[in-house]
Order: structure tokens, then C-alpha cells, then sequence
């Protein structure tokens, strides 16, 4: 059983191709990479599996399930997890709501139970206030708890918003990513914290431009170039293929 | 026939109005991304002020010219004053500030001219004209010549004169504009001044036909609103059309189904191409990347 | 404040002890009027806010839904002798009929095109309002008879007063709930980021119609209420003016604040009685007072002030 089928995929934006039938899959419960020099659709494509696109043609599968023409909270429901290369972050709230957010999929409490304070609404937010709480310590936030989201730096932020993710209990998390913009004693932390998310049987999906971790902790990494699907395999067997170091390595020594 | 020939006068006329309306908010929109709720003021402006001024004993030409000057220099006050300071706030609290701005003009017309209504004579009196059954007033010549006027002369400066350009080029990407040189302050005043313009010259075009009062712009307003999101937001000349097209709407309406439906028309309209086509007739679809 | 509940909880027992009190210092039915009116209006804002405040979605059409109610309760009681309280559930629950209709389409816009489709909406329902003359008695407007309950008459200014202030403490503490429940925070996450509430699971277009038929319902409850109690209703309570009104209170007093939007009805509402003996410049006044609250307080007064006190604190 795969985590995510990916066949023939393939998005046009006006003339310009952005995707170009890319087919791949993903094996659960471990650390995937996309990696690709700019422009390559990396993100084109992390949208088109989160249903933020509609694909020109193709096919995503989560779980085995066809989810083409799904839309994006019934894909979440059904397990996918994802964060944004620009921040995506609820402004408008609090830190840790921000993560109480990410326990929607799990509420209980239904629009009128929440507008009525049912014991359902009040059991949902006692639920979701502490699992909020343990998610924010485990990303390393546990200082920012009654902090106000428009109040906290950049790094901070990143790690905000994998904890919103993981408070949905995704099985297989997208990070778009994660370490830019990071200095390296953070992209240290956000490392061990992508290979203890994947520890914990989460299957994560990355696109990283920092070769280093991506070469350190994937167990899988998918080449693009071009919208296309250049090379997959183990790091060591990407970092040998001729098309790859031609493409994206040849510049830069890794 | 001679009655749809009729209708079709009537809805070009009161098209024509709605389009240089409709041209205005384009014109602030694209230099600002504001929609300036204030736009129906300024052709109260135009309409009251001529009015006044032939009052105290102006011949007509310099009575008209200095309204439009007026309502221009209320339009940069409006910019400079309420619009600059509020730069990076976001839509809602834009809307409320034109929308303050609106009711603070009409409060001060309602004071300094009063809430009677006023009539301006027509330019070249009252005859009618027949053609084909039905009878043209010639303040609709007035009307339509002019917007024909203005539409080819705003052409000709986006397309001729350097600062014509450097609006476009700052409607179609302000940082690369600024970079270029453009000054982008400049030209924010220059739409405001420019759209405040258009509307006063409606105003003043229209006041002999259909009497003007301090609070004449609010319908008018959302009229050119309609107008200027038919035509597709920031598209001047989409408007234009955007403007005919409801006005004749309205006035066939008015004519083959309903008068009391006539204004139920545009929104009707309005509201159909929003739900279909939500940029417009002739807007590009923007795509959204995160 | 260290603890926000205790700013949630303790805003409400405020709101209930000046509800209860106000009664102490008005002196007459002309102030009860006022009052009255000023609960009505907060009561619109309270529901709207959740809309424009929370959600992020703006409506220039709220005046509409307002009128809906006030005239089904206004058509039911008067030409087929409904009671008058039947009159108001069902004007309720076809208000939010009509909300829930037109919510789909409108909401999938944004922005101005937003604005500008709840404008049409509002408008055409204001147009209807005035044309229909046999069902609505058109411009000039329709008297609407007392309602009663069982043999009492609901007839005085005081007896409106505690309606109307006992339904705002409800609406408010009903509010409150929401807000601070998991359906609020699919609703605040809206405004925060579309796209990131879809992928966390949060159905956006669904989350965006709950709110919309909410406040839509809460305007037409009020708006019913304000029939009976003014005994009259004209199709100016639909009109775009109207509608604008109602925005701006919630503005004014602060977006994302249901206390906010509750002083911004206030203001706005006793403003231009207070400006009464300076009629010819209330709007100069008022046209001043939203410009320049937008620019120096664009998060409205009850947010401005808030953050002042707890920096002061500091």
C-alpha cells in the first residue's frame, strides 16, 4: 500500500507548464524529499496533491483512495497534513489557538453545540487546549504559549505551524520548506524534529532547498526539473545520477 | 421601433454618465487598489458647484471649469488626507474611509448649499431633436459627444504622453514602476485628481437633465460601481462599456418590462456576472500562489 | 489582561450591570427610545461582527436582511393576523432561508467583489421593499401592531427597554461562545488564511454560510423586534445607507471585538441625537469622526483603547 500515488499529473498555468506528467508514489512511514532548482513546480505540485489545484490531467491517490476531485479539507480529513513555504499563519490569533485550530478534524462539539457551550464544546476545547499545549513544547514553543501570532519572529513561526499541522494527526505531512530562512542551529532543531515526527510512523513529504538536511535525513528523494519528474531513489543513488548533477548539483559541490 | 430607438437614446445617455462614473473608480483602483466610495460626491460636486457659481452671475464655461477644479482638488484632499495616511490598511477599513469621506462632502454641500434641488439650463436649450420616431434631447449630444471626447483623449494619453504611461505602468506593477523612476506619489494624486474630474464633468452634464442635489452622488456612485466592475476592476475603457451596457439595461427594462424594476436591473446584472464571471467582462483572472 | 477569559466573562457581567442600570439615569420615554434603538443596532453589530469582524467577510447588505424580518413580522401580524411572536420565528427562519440561498454564490467572492454583491443583494431587497406596494405599503412604510404576550400589551418604552436589553445580553453571550468554541475558531481561521483552513480540515465555503445565515438571522430577529417597538417600518431600514451604517458601527468600535461592535452601535447611534440641535452638521461630524477614527484608530476604539490600557499597565 502506498501513502500517495502521484500518476501522470500534469498543470498548466495560460501556456505556461508548470507540472508536466509527473508520476511517482510514496511508501508509508518515511522521510520523502522533492528537490528541484527553482521553478521546478515543487510547489505547483504540493498544491495539486493538497486539492489548492485542480490538475490539468492526472491522478492523486492518498491511501489508495482516488482524491482528484476532492477538495482540500476533504483530502485533510482523510489524513493529509500540510505547512507553506510562505507562512500561513492565523494572525488573527493567538499562538496556541493557532494550534487549536489544527484539532478541528478531531472537534466533537458541532456549530450549535459551540454556540450553546454544550459540555461537547467545552470537552473540545479542554481537549484541544492541551493537546495544543504538548504539541507547542514539542516544536520548542513552549515559551510562546499565551503569545499573540503577529507578536513571534520568523523561526518561531515555521515551527508554529508544523505544530498546527501535526495537532490534525496527519499520516503523512507535507513541509514545504521548513528550514528556509532558518539559521543553522535552527535548521538543526527543525531536523531532529522532522526525523522524530517521522519516528513516530508520520510519513513526511519535504521540499527543501537545504541540500544538506535533505541529503542527512531523506530516505527517498524525487528530482524535478522543468515540471518534470528527473530521477528518484536513495540520496546516494540521486546524487550519482548523471541527469541530476547536470541539472541542479553541477553548480554547487554537495 | 421608434420606441426602442427611444429607450436606447435614453439608456445611452444615462450610460454615458454611469461610464465616466465607472471610469473613475477605475482609475483610483488601479493606481491605488482603493474603491473609492466617495466617486457619486464628485459628481455632486460638479453638478452643485456649476450651479452655485452660475448663481452669483458665472457665465456657464468658467462656472464648469471651475467646479471640475474643485471637485479635483477635493479628489487630491481625499488622497493626500484620508487615503495616504491609511496606506496599508486593508479593503474593509478602506471602504469605511471613502465612505466617511462621502458623507463628510455631502455634509459640507448640505451646509454651504443647502438640501433644496437644483436645476441647471440645458447648453443648448430645450427642442428636442426627432430622429427616426423618437425625440433626442440635445443634452444627450452633450452627454454621449463628450464621454466620446474624453474616452479618445484618455486613450491618447496612456498611449502618447509620458505620464499617461507612467499611470499604466504603475497600475500594472508599482515596485517596478518606482524602480523605473516613476514617481509612484504622483501619479496617486494625478488618478484621484484625473477621476474626480471625469465625475464632476458627469455631473455638470447631467444637471440640466436631471436636477442635482448634495445627495445625488450616492446612487450614482454605486451605479459606476456596477459599471466599473462589469467592465472588469482597473479596466478604464471596460468600464466605459460596462457603464452603456447598464445604462441601456436599464433604460430597455424600464421601456419593455417594468419602470419600477429599472434600478432592480443593474444589481440583477451585477450580481449574475459576479456569480459567472467574477472578473468582469473584460478583467484578467488573477491566479494565487502560496 | 493575564487571563482572556476573565476579559470575555468579565465584559459581559459589564454589559449586563449597564443594562440593568441605565434605566437609573434615563429620564424619559424620548432616552428609552434611544436606548432601545441602540440595543437593536448592537444586536445587528454582535452578528455581524462575527461576520465582518471574525470571519473577514465584509457585507454592504446587512441592512437587508434587517428589514426582511422587521416586514415578515410587519406583513404576518397586519395582513393575515399571525401572532406576533409566530410572525418572528418565521421571519427568522426565512430570513436565514434567504441568507442561506444567496450565501454559496456571494461568498465564493472576495474583497470589493464581495462588497459589491452584498451591496446589489441589499439594494434589490430595499427596491423590492419599495415597489411591492401591495404586500409592503411601500415608500411611505407600514404600521405594525403591538405585540402581545398572552393579554399583556408590549407597548411602553420600558417594557422595550428590557426586551431588547435582555436579548442583547443573550446574543452576546451566545457570541461569546461561538468565538471561543472550535466552530469560532474555523470561522476566525477564515480570516486568517483561507487556504490554510482548508488544508486543516475546515469545509471554508460551508464555515463561511453558517456565519452569514447567523448574522443574517440575528439582524432579522431585530429587526422584527424593531417593528413592534417602533410600531412602524419603512423601507429605509433596508436601504444601502443603512447598511453602511451598520458596517461602520462595527468598524468604528473595533473589528474582532464583540464589546467593540456593541460601543460602536452606541456611538453611532446616540451621536446624532446628541448632534440633534446641530442638525445641519451631523454629517460633517459624523463624516469626520469615521475618517479620522479609521486613520489614527484603524483597529477600532475598544481594540485601540484595550491595547493603551495594557501598555499602561505595563
Amino acid at each position: 500500500m502506498t501513502s500517495l500515488e502521484v500518476a501522470g499529473l500534469a498543470k498548466s498555468f495560460g501556456g505556461v507548464t508548470a507540472v508536466d506528467d509527473v508520476t511517482f508514489s510514496i511508501t508509508p512511514g518515511h522521510i520523502h524529499s522533492i528537490i528541484g532548482p527553482n521553478g521546478a513546480g515543487k510547489t505547483t505540485l504540493f498544491n495539486l496533491v493538497a486539492g489548492l489545484y485542480v490538475p490539468t490531467s492526472g491522478t492523486v491517490r492518498l491511501a489508495g483512495q482516488d482524491v482528484t476531485a476532492l477538495a482540500p479539507h476533504q483530502r485533510a480529513a482523510l489524513g493529509l497534513g500540510r505547512t507553506f513555504q510562505n507562512l500561513q499563519i492565523f494572525f488573527n490569533m493567538s499562538a496556541i489557538e493557532n494550534v487549536m485550530v489544527g484539532r478541528h478534524l478531531r472537534r466533537r462539539a458541532g456549530f450549535l453545540g459551540s454556540l450553546f457551550a454544550l459540555p461537547s464544546a467545552w470537552a473540545d476545547n479542554r481537549e484541544a487546549r492541551a493537546q495544543a499545549a504538548r504539541l507547542m513544547a514539542r516544536v520548542g514553543l513552549e515559551a510562546y504559549l499565551d503569545a499573540e501570532a503577529d507578536a513571534m519572529p520568523y523561526g518561531a513561526l515555521k515551527r508554529l505551524e508544523i505544530a498546527r499541522a501535526l495537532a490534525a494527526e496527519p499520516s503523512l505531512l507535507m513541509l514545504d520548506e521548513p528550514a528556509a530562512g532558518l539559521n543553522p542551529t535552527e535548521t538543526q532543531e527543525i531536523d531532529r524534529l522532522i526525523q522524530s515526527i517521522a519516528a513516530d510512523g508520520i510519513t513526511v513529504v519535504l521540499v527543501e532547498h537545504d541540500m544538506k538536511l535533505v541529503m542527512g535525513i531523506s530516505d527517498h528523494i524525487i528530482v524535478l526539473d522543468h515540471g518534470r519528474l528527473l530521477a528518484q531513489g536513495t540520496p546516494a543513488e540521486v546524487a550519482r545520477d548523471p541527469q541530476v548533477v547536470a541539472a541542479y548539483l553541477g553548480g554547487e559541490p554537495a | 421601433m421608434s420606441d426602442f430607438l427611444q429607450f436606447v437614446f435614453s439608456g445611452l445617455t444615462v450610460g454615458a454618465i454611469y461610464a465616466l462614473v465607472g471610469i473613475g473608480f477605475a482609475l483610483i483602483y488601479n493606481a491605488s487598489h482603493v474603491i473609492n466610495f466617495a466617486q457619486g460626491e464628485f459628481v455632486m460636486i460638479g453638478g452643485m458647484a456649476t450651479v452655485a457659481l452660475i448663481d452669483l452671475g458665472v457665465p456657464l464655461l468658467p462656472a464648469a471649469l471651475v467646479a471640475i477644479a474643485i471637485a479635483a482638488l477635493v479628489g487630491v484632499a481625499l488622497e493626500k488626507l484620508a487615503i495616504e495616511p491609511a496606506r496599508n490598511a486593508g479593503v474593509v477599513t478602506l471602504i469605511i474611509i471613502t465612505i466617511g469621506a462621502s458623507i463628510l462632502v455631502r455634509g459640507v454641500v448640505e451646509v454651504v448649499l443647502g438640501k433644496q434641488f437644483h436645476r441647471l439650463p440645458s447648453f443648448s436649450g430645450d427642442q428636442p431633436i426627432l430622429v427616426g420616431g423618437a425625440t433626442l434631447h440635445p443634452q444627450s449630444l452633450w452627454i454621449v459627444g463628450a464621454l466620446v471626447v474624453l474616452v479618445v483623449g484618455l486613450k491618447l494619453f496612456f498611449d502618447r504622453h509620458p505620464f499617461g504611461k507612467a499611470i499604466l505602468a504603475t497600475a500594472h506593477n508599482r515596485l517596478a514602476a518606482q524602480l523605473v523612476g516613476i514617481e509612484v506619489k504622483t501619479v496617486l494624486v494625478a488618478s484621484f485628481a484625473l477621476s474626480a474630474a471625469f465625475g464632476a464633468i458627469g455631473g455638470i452634464l447631467t444637471a440640466p437633465l436631471t436636477l442635482t442635489q448634495y445627495d445625488v452622488g450616492v446612487m450614482l456612485g454605486v451605479k459606476g460601481f456596477c459599471a466599473a466592475i462589469l467592465g472588469g476592476l482597473g479596466s478604464p475603457f471596460g468600464a466605459v462599456l460596462g457603464g452603456l451596457i447598464v445604462g441601456l439595461a436599464e433604460a430597455l427594462a424600464a421601456g419593455y418590462v417594468s419602470s419600477a424594476y429599472k434600478d432592480v436591473v443593474a444589481f440583477v446584472m451585477i450580481l449574475l456576472v459576479l456569480f459567472f464571471m467574477p472578473s468582469g467582462l473584460f478583467g484578467t483572472k488573477g491566479t494565487e500562489r502560496v | 489582561m493575564a487571563n482572556p477569559a476573565l476579559g470575555r466573562w468579565g465584559g459581559l457581567i459589564v454589559l449586563i450591570v449597564v443594562v440593568a442600570a441605565l434605566p437609573l439615569v434615563l429620564p424619559n420615554k424620548f432616552y428609552y427610545d434611544i436606548a432601545v434603538k441602540t440595543g437593536l443596532n448592537a444586536l445587528v453589530c454582535v452578528g455581524l461582527n462575527l461576520l465582518i469582524g471574525y470571519a473577514g467577510q465584509i457585507s454592504l447588505g446587512h441592512a437587508a436582511f434587517f428589514a426582511l424580518g422587521g416586514y415578515a413580522s410587519a406583513v404576518l401580524t397586519t395582513r393575515y393576523e399571525w401572532n406576533g411572536f409566530l410572525a418572528l420565528g418565521a421571519g427568522a427562519v426565512a430570513t436565514g432561508i434567504v441568507a442561506y440561498l444567496v450565501a454559496r454564490p456571494i461568498l465564493r467572492l472576495k474583497g470589493h467583489y464581495l462588497a459589491m454583491a452584498t451591496l446589489a443583494f441589499g439594494i434589490i431587497v430595499s427596491l423590492v421593499l419599495n415597489r411591492e406596494i401591495w404586500l409592503t405599503g411601500g415608500p411611505d412604510g407600514i404600521t405594525v401592531p403591538t405585540l402581545r404576550l398572552g393579554d399583556m400589551r408590549l407597548r411602553s418604552a420600558e417594557t422595550w427597554y428590557w426586551i431588547t436589553g435582555g436579548a442583547l445580553v443573550v446574543v452576546t453571550y451566545l457570541a461569546l461562545n461561538l468565538i471561543h468554541s472550535p466552530s469560532g475558531r474555523a470561522i476566525r481561521a477564515l480570516h486568517g488564511s483561507e487556504v490554510a483552513a482548508e488544508t486543516l480540515g475546515i469545509d471554508v465555503a460551508r464555515t463561511k454560510t453558517m456565519v452569514f445565515v447567523l448574522s443574517a438571522v440575528i439582524a432579522a430577529i431585530a429587526g422584527s423586534l424593531f417593528a413592534h417597538a417602533d410600531r412602524f417600518i419603512t423601507p429605509n431600514e433596508a436601504g444601502f445607507l443603512r447598511s453602511v451604517e451598520l458596517v461602520t458601527m462595527v468598524v468604528l468600535g473595533g473589528m474582532a471585538s464583540t464589546f467593540g461592535a456593541i460601543v460602536g452601535a452606541a456611538l453611532l447611534t446616540v451621536l446624532p441625537q446628541a448632534l440633534a440641535g446641530f442638525d445641519e452638521f451631523k454629517h460633517i461630524v459624523l463624516g469626520a469622526i469615521l475618517v479620522g477614527t479609521m486613520i489614527f484608530l484603524p483597529k477600532g476604539l475598544v481594540p485601540s483603547l484595550g491595547a493603551l490600557i495594557r501598555r499602561w499597565r505595563r
